[in-house]
């Protein structure tokens, strides 16, 4: 669909929250990643999938600015960045902007949290590294986005090493959001959770979409969660998008060879 | 065969004992570290005739600073006679022939591990404090090159997380000696294992605060008047040791920091931790003219700093 | 006032595994005004669905256009950028399908009441048009809070259809709703298309039983099966208005 978008009259005149083009990221011989463009309107969510090894997580680490790109530009649509390539801010300041604008959920808890620090702690983690010296503040801030992210509330102060895996995916999720970031990356938020708290984390990711109107980023190879979470599809395979475009589109219709192949090895 | 014969034959060391490469390589350190307060600066840490972690950072500097007309006074633990003072002051003495003193108002140099006097020091005095431990971080960041850029941005988010978690499990401030501070608002620094007692003493001092870890090859300092102020919440603050309550046995003295000594009647008797002060309050009982200092905290436990200490009694931290 | 013009549509299914062309439809045109019901006819396989389909952009057509006139401007259906797409499927065009797709740990209320919240209407607003919807297809008030995964294939419609036209659409694509519902529900469904369509929401239906909503239909459109020979489909599509 990408060559219908100039050409086309456009209604929505909103501008894409979050944009990156040419992502290119190789590893010594292996081009992992080979000119990928994301485009995140604010309020979409926006699906990759594509198997193991196609990139997709390569490009959530790069959104994530925790890599160093071979290449590409990465813009949020902010008033402070406004026009700033991400990529080519120094190492100060790109931790500034993961800080404010940037949350993440990894599959794997431990890599998003301290598992000996308490949940809470998790997230006041995120304010503190903004600047808040204010326990009180800082209390009532954990305190509002555990709940949020519809964390049980008596639970708050325990360590996350205690917990399920459901509950460690909404302490990151938590922390992702307590500073109202701009972009929220979910690396395969719900692989390896049962199915019924699956569905809760699911319906939590839907409620949060529809309220906090920021622009997410979902990278997962289970096309169910995909169909459930997200507004457009990008597929990718071997470092490259092969196709994208609205997700039942995708799913139901899809054009590319690959993309069939993978549609009906799924369903 | 005698022990004489095997021995090489008796030579004089340099002044100071440490060659004279030795004491520029430290001066120079001291200068940038001076320059940049709460910085940590790596030098070369000498061979010294005693065992790294008993005192060898603070007697290199020491080394490098003494000339012949410095007063030097060695404390331990807040006693100028434990025999580790004792050591430390005749070797110094021996190789630079400073005079010696237990007099902290004397004393132009004052070689301490893990106390400052409680008589406030004044401009021209140097205070060397011994290091076991100079990063601060090492207990949030226990990797060093990590540990370094985050001294480097800055970001030390991680100290405050800490104390977020000691509020929420003990409701309290659980940090002991070594309480961390933010040096001229951008090192934080460990200001050795000193108690939070003293740990005021460092903000706006009129002395200069050199500290060194001899086995950690790293001294940091404090000039005069800089600001060092203990991490703490806007809401939630830094306190020091209470000493209310607590008489010194053999002086009468109160609010100072007390060396607690257990009795076999399981009760405690308390004497006051500085041997220096604890003596001249003791020839003024005996009716001996003597010059006492002012303190840094007065005879209700007030730090002569108004306004700094910003919480004596306890806080109901509500989570 | 013109809410749709379909121009030579055509829908093909490559299917690349097999190295096949599969034809849906072909050359398919009308033109839709607001507040008209247009029954979409023809034998089974013969592409109703799929034009649906393609109009609300789950498929994407082959050739042709279908322009459609929203309250931001005119836009090729068949074209537009896919945020557009997104933004038109929130506020204009409603789709009601046969099937209703169940989201785990989610209740009616809240499913019927969601589309409302996307258009950001408040909570309480939107929960009270919620059980609004509900009673009026007659689902029993005691399950409104159950999961309809477990709902039967008649109460899951109702569900549905609720959750189709909740909010407020300048085009409905209707793709047989009746089909599990019973005779009351139908009735309901009828009564609520009447009102709408009163209103000005332009709809086009596939129904297996067109007597359902006889009383709605204005234009019937006749899809002919592809490569019949027929080129023109719905050129002369038949006026069936009193």
């Amino acid at each position: 669909m990408a060559a219908t978008m100039f050409d086309a009259p456009r209604l929505v005149i909103t501008r894409p929250l979050l944009q990156a083009r040419g992502l290119v990221k190789r590893y010594g011989r292996l081009t992992a990643v080979d000119g990928v463009d994301v485009t995140v309107y604010p309020g979409e969510m926006l699906g990759i999938v594509g198997e193991s090894g196609s990139g997709k997580s390569t490009v959530l680490r790069l959104l994530n600015l925790e890599e160093a790109t071979d290449g590409g530009e990465y813009y949020l649509d902010l008033p402070e960045y406004d026009g700033v390539n991400l990529f080519d801010l120094d190492r100060y300041h790109r931790r500034e902007v993961r800080i404010n604008q940037i949350g993440i959920v990894y599959q794997n808890p431990h890599l998003g949290l301290r598992m000996r620090t308490t949940s809470s702690g998790n997230v006041a983690e995120r304010l503190i590294m903004a600047g808040e010296r204010t326990f009180a503040t800082l209390r009532r801030t954990a305190r509002e986005s555990l709940a949020v992210s519809e964390f049980p509330l008596d639970r708050m102060d325990d360590l996350p090493i205690r917990l399920s895996g459901g509950m460690q995916q909404r302490v990151q999720l938590a922390k992702a959001i307590a500073l109202k970031p701009a972009a929220l990356l979910l690396d395969e938020p719900t692989t390896g959770l049962d199915v019924s708290v699956q569905a809760l984390v699911l319906d939590t990711l839907i409620r949060l979409r529809r309220e906090l109107r920021i622009a997410t980023v979902i990278v997962s190879h289970d096309l169910g969660v995909i169909r459930t979470l997200a507004d457009r599809v990008m597929v990718m395979r071997r470092g490259c998008v092969v196709e994208q475009g609205l997700t039942d589109q995708v799913l139901d219709d899809p054009q590319h060879p690959y993309t069939q192949q993978l549609v009906h090895a799924k369903l | 065969m005698k022990l004489a014969e095997l021995a090489a034959p008796r030579q004089d060391y340099s002044y100071g004992f440490l060659d004279a490469f030795a004491k520029r390589e430290l001066r120079r350190r001291m200068l940038k570290a001076i320059a940049i307060p709460g910085y940590q600066v790596t030098y070369a840490s000498r061979e010294l005739p005693i065992a790294r972690g008993w005192g060898t950072g603070g007697l290199q500097v020491t080394l490098s600073l003494a000339g012949p007309d410095d007063v030097l006074k060695v404390i331990d633990q807040g006693a100028d006679d434990s025999v580790n003072a004792a050591n430390l002051r005749r070797f110094i003495a021996r190789m630079t022939g400073v005079a010696t003193t237990t007099d902290a108002c004397r004393a132009t140099i004052i070689q301490s591990r893990h106390r400052v006097p409680e008589e406030r020091l004044r401009e021209r005095q140097a205070l060397v404090l011994q290091v076991p431990d100079p990063e601060p971080l090492r207990h949030v960041e226990p990797n060093m090159s990590r540990a370094r850029e985050m001294h480097a941005d800055a970001d030390y988010a991680l100290m405050w997380l800490s104390l977020y978690e000691q509020l929420v499990r003990f409701k309290q401030f659980i940090g002991g000696a070594s309480y961390p501070v933010m040096v001229h608002q951008r090192y934080l620094m460990s200001p050795s294992p000193i108690p939070r007692w003293d740990t005021p003493t460092l903000h706006q001092a009129p002395h200069l605060t050199l500290l060194s870890a001899g086995r950690e090859k790293r001294l940091y300092a404090v000039p005069p008047y800089t600001d060092v102020y203990p991490i703490e919440f806007a809401d939630v603050h830094f306190r020091v040791e209470s000493q209310a309550d607590r008489v010194c046995a053999n002086t009468g003295a109160a609010h100072k920091y007390m060396d607690e000594v257990p009795q076999p009647d399981g009760t405690s008797l308390f004497r006051l931790s500085d041997t220096g002060y604890a003596e001249k309050l003791i020839k003024r009982l005996r009716g001996e003219t003597v010059k006492i200092g002012p303190t840094y905290y007065d005879s209700n436990g007030e730090f002569y700093k108004p306004g700094y200490l910003k919480s004596r009694d306890g806080q109901d931290i509500e989570l | 006032m013109t809410i749709l013009h379909v121009h030579e549509l055509s829908k093909r299914f490559h299917i690349h595994q097999i190295e096949r062309e599969v034809a849906a439809f072909d050359w398919v045109s009308f033109t839709l005004h607001a507040g008209e019901f247009l029954l979409v006819r023809g034998p089974n396989g013969v592409g109703k669905s799929t034009l649906l389909r393609c109009l609300y952009r789950a498929y994407v057509p082959s050739a042709g256009q279908a322009m459609f006139t929203s309250t931001a401007g005119a836009i090729d259906l068949a074209r537009a950028a896919d945020v557009d797409i997104m933004w038109l499927r929130r506020s204009e065009i409603g789709n009601v399908s046969q099937f209703l797709r169940p989201r785990p740990r989610v209740s009616a209320l809240d499913l019927v009441a969601e589309p409302l919240l996307l258009l950001g209407h408040d909570w309480e607003t939107a929960q009270r048009e919620a059980r609004e919807w509900l009673a009026a297809f007659g689902l029993k008030p005691e399950i409104w809070s159950a999961y309809p995964a477990t709902f039967s294939g008649g109460e899951q419609q109702k569900v549905n259809l609720a959750r189709a036209l909740i909010a407020p659409r300048r085009l409905l694509l209707l793709d047989e709703p009746t089909a599990s519902l019973d005779a009351e529900a139908r009735a309901a469904l009828v009564e609520r298309l009447g009102q709408l369509k009163a209103r000005g929401v332009a709809m086009i239906g596939v129904f297996h039983h067109p007597e359902d909503v006889r009383g709605l239909i204005d234009n019937e459109l006749y899809l002919a099966p592809p490569d019949s020979g027929s080129r023109r489909n719905g050129e002369e599509y038949a006026n069936v208005a009193e």
